[in-house]
């Protein structure tokens, strides 16, 4: 009996643990958004968000610029990067024991260790000493090498998470495997899809060292692709490690922006797939 | 228009276990054939053979022969893709699509191969969820999801889809397997019902539904087909002790 109680005990120990752990992991998030959001709230209004930089010491001034290039550099990224993943997926969850397959997923899994700052160099070694010049286009190739393989992988996942039940009945039905991947096993999967590609977008839309070793940065507003572009995060750290008391505001609100961006775009994520599962 | 179907010789390897071995049937047109027998025994893979879904894996190998009518569907002409249209299967577990709706279930298969469209779609989907006795209870949710329905009703789902590309004969797995009584009663019903258009093979455990349902049984055990032959004279006196034994319960 002794030994019953004792087992119960230590259950309710071992449970409070574990909500202990997550209220600490909830309380760290909410401290950090509390803290951007009362140094950053100041420095954000409509002029802020539509404005280019100023010299320093002129008042107003805003982050317009990097707002657009950071869009058009993710919005880039995902480009080249949804493609490549959701087909390499594709491949990779009709083909799962070809020694193509399992090299993928092993230069995937080694992708996603690399350092940022990694890719930041390959493709400034690449692409901008090539060139000679600093670009969005060189900062979109970049986002979308760290983007890549977050998307395969968790496509891949969502995709096997298809059951093969599904595909044989698709099969059975007389659908080829092209028919049964296009009209079965993505359309079963857009939900779980959805969500690896908004990860991959807010892992992009924060990077700072691939954007800054590619696109650099500008005071100017984007004209072309192959013109260098200020970016969110990097203005964060331009201005953030500057001694000016502005500029060091302006990092804060910017923060908030970029923080508020991704936020927004995980909830949709979650949005999305709730009214998605409530239609079904 | 519905063929006969018929398997000679059959062997069959998976990397080097042979599951089937030199299986020989003959399953008439407008008949319900049954194979029976213990689990792993074969009888699946018999019926997977007959629509190919075991191109799918590449470590099986397959010889011998089954013809629909005078083609043997295992020659290397021929497309299994196109085969599976003329085939239709009933798996143990129901699986409609869970993206569709009742509607788009049934019509999966008229838009695969461009078969029909717009009013002829519609109708053609009304035609086969009555077939498969299901149009009463959904005629009014056709939009509502396919999962959304009971299992015995996803079963009859199922039924209507595969009608729904006119198939030349019925494979079901185990069709009653995960389904209650009454579910289990009116696929039954369907089945016979089917049986006047169509060739049909049916995997069951339960002996009483072979008896009920099929008018030949096929036993097969370990690999080897023991015994086939008309159910009725199987059930009241079999040829072979084996299937004696496994017919009154001392075995299996």
């Amino acid at each position: 009996m002794a030994s019953k109680k004792m087992r119960k005990t230590t259950g309710y120990l071992l449970e409070f643990a574990c909500l202990l752990s997550a209220l600490l992991v909830m309380l760290a998030l909410c401290l950090i958004l509390f803290y951007i959001f009362r140094r950053g709230i100041a420095a954000v209004n409509i002029p802020f968000l539509t404005s280019l930089p100023t010299p320093v010491g002129e008042p107003g001034g805003g982050i317009g610029n990097a707002l657009i290039g950071s869009a058009i550099m993710v919005g880039l990224g995902s480009l080249l990067a949804i493609p490549f993943g959701i087909s390499a997926a594709i491949y990779l969850d009709q083909n799962p024991k070809s020694k193509l397959a399992g090299a993928t997923r092993f230069a995937n899994r080694v992708l996603t260790g690399v350092p940022s700052l990694i890719v930041g160099l390959f493709v400034f070694t690449v692409l901008v000493l090539r060139t000679g010049n600093y670009s969005a286009l060189a900062g979109g190739i970049a986002l979308a090498v760290m983007m890549i393989p977050t998307i395969t992988l968790s496509a891949e996942e969502m995709l096997r998470l298809v059951p093969g039940s599904w595909r044989e009945a698709s099969l059975a039905l007389g659908a080829s495997k092209k028919q049964t991947v296009l009209m079965l096993i993505l359309p079963a999967a857009t939900g779980g899809l959805a969500v690896g590609i908004m990860l991959a977008v807010a892992l992009a839309a924060g990077q700072t060292a691939p954007v800054l070793l590619t696109a650099l940065t500008s005071r100017f507003w984007l004209e072309n692709l192959q013109q260098p572009s200020a970016s969110l995060p990097v203005l964060i750290y331009n201005y953030a490690s500057s001694p000016f008391p502005d500029w060091q505001e302006q990092a804060w609100g910017a923060a908030l922006v970029l923080v508020t961006t991704i936020l927004i775009l995980n909830v949709a994520a979650q949005l999305f797939i709730v009214v998605r599962n409530r239609r079904l | 228009m519905t063929q006969s179907i018929a398997v000679e010789d059959l062997s069959v390897w998976f990397g080097r276990h042979q599951v089937l071995k030199n299986v020989s049937l003959y399953a008439k047109p407008k008949e319900v054939t049954a194979l029976i027998g213990p689990s792993g025994c074969g009888k699946t893979t018999l019926l997977r053979c007959i629509n190919r879904l075991h191109d799918l894996y590449s470590n099986a190998t397959i010889q011998g022969k089954i013809k629909l009518d005078t083609e043997n569907i295992l020659a290397d002409n021929v497309d299994p893709v196109e085969l599976r249209r003329r085939v239709g299967m009933i798996f143990q577990k129901p699986n409609p699509f869970p993206h569709l709706s009742i509607f788009e279930n049934v019509a999966a298969g008229l838009r695969l191969h461009g078969l029909a469209c717009g009013r002829a779609a519609a109708d053609r989907v009304e035609s086969c969820l009555r077939k498969a006795a299901l149009w009463e209870e959904v005629k009014d949710n056709l939009d509502r999801p396919g999962i959304m329905l009971s299992g015995g009703q996803q079963q009859r789902l199922c039924i209507a889809r595969a009608l729904a590309i006119e198939p030349t004969v019925f494979l079901m797995d185990e069709p009653c397997a995960s389904l209650d009584p009454v579910s289990t009663m009116r696929i039954e019903e369907l089945i016979k019902e089917l049986k006047e258009d169509y060739t049909v093979i049916i995997v069951t455990h339960n002996m009483q539904q072979a008896a009920r349902i099929s008018q030949q049984t096929a036993f097969v055990l370990n690999g080897e087909l023991v015994e086939a032959g008309p159910t009725t004279e199987m059930f009241i006196a079999a040829k072979d002790d084996r299937t004696e034994a496994y017919l009154t319960g001392q075995m299996g």
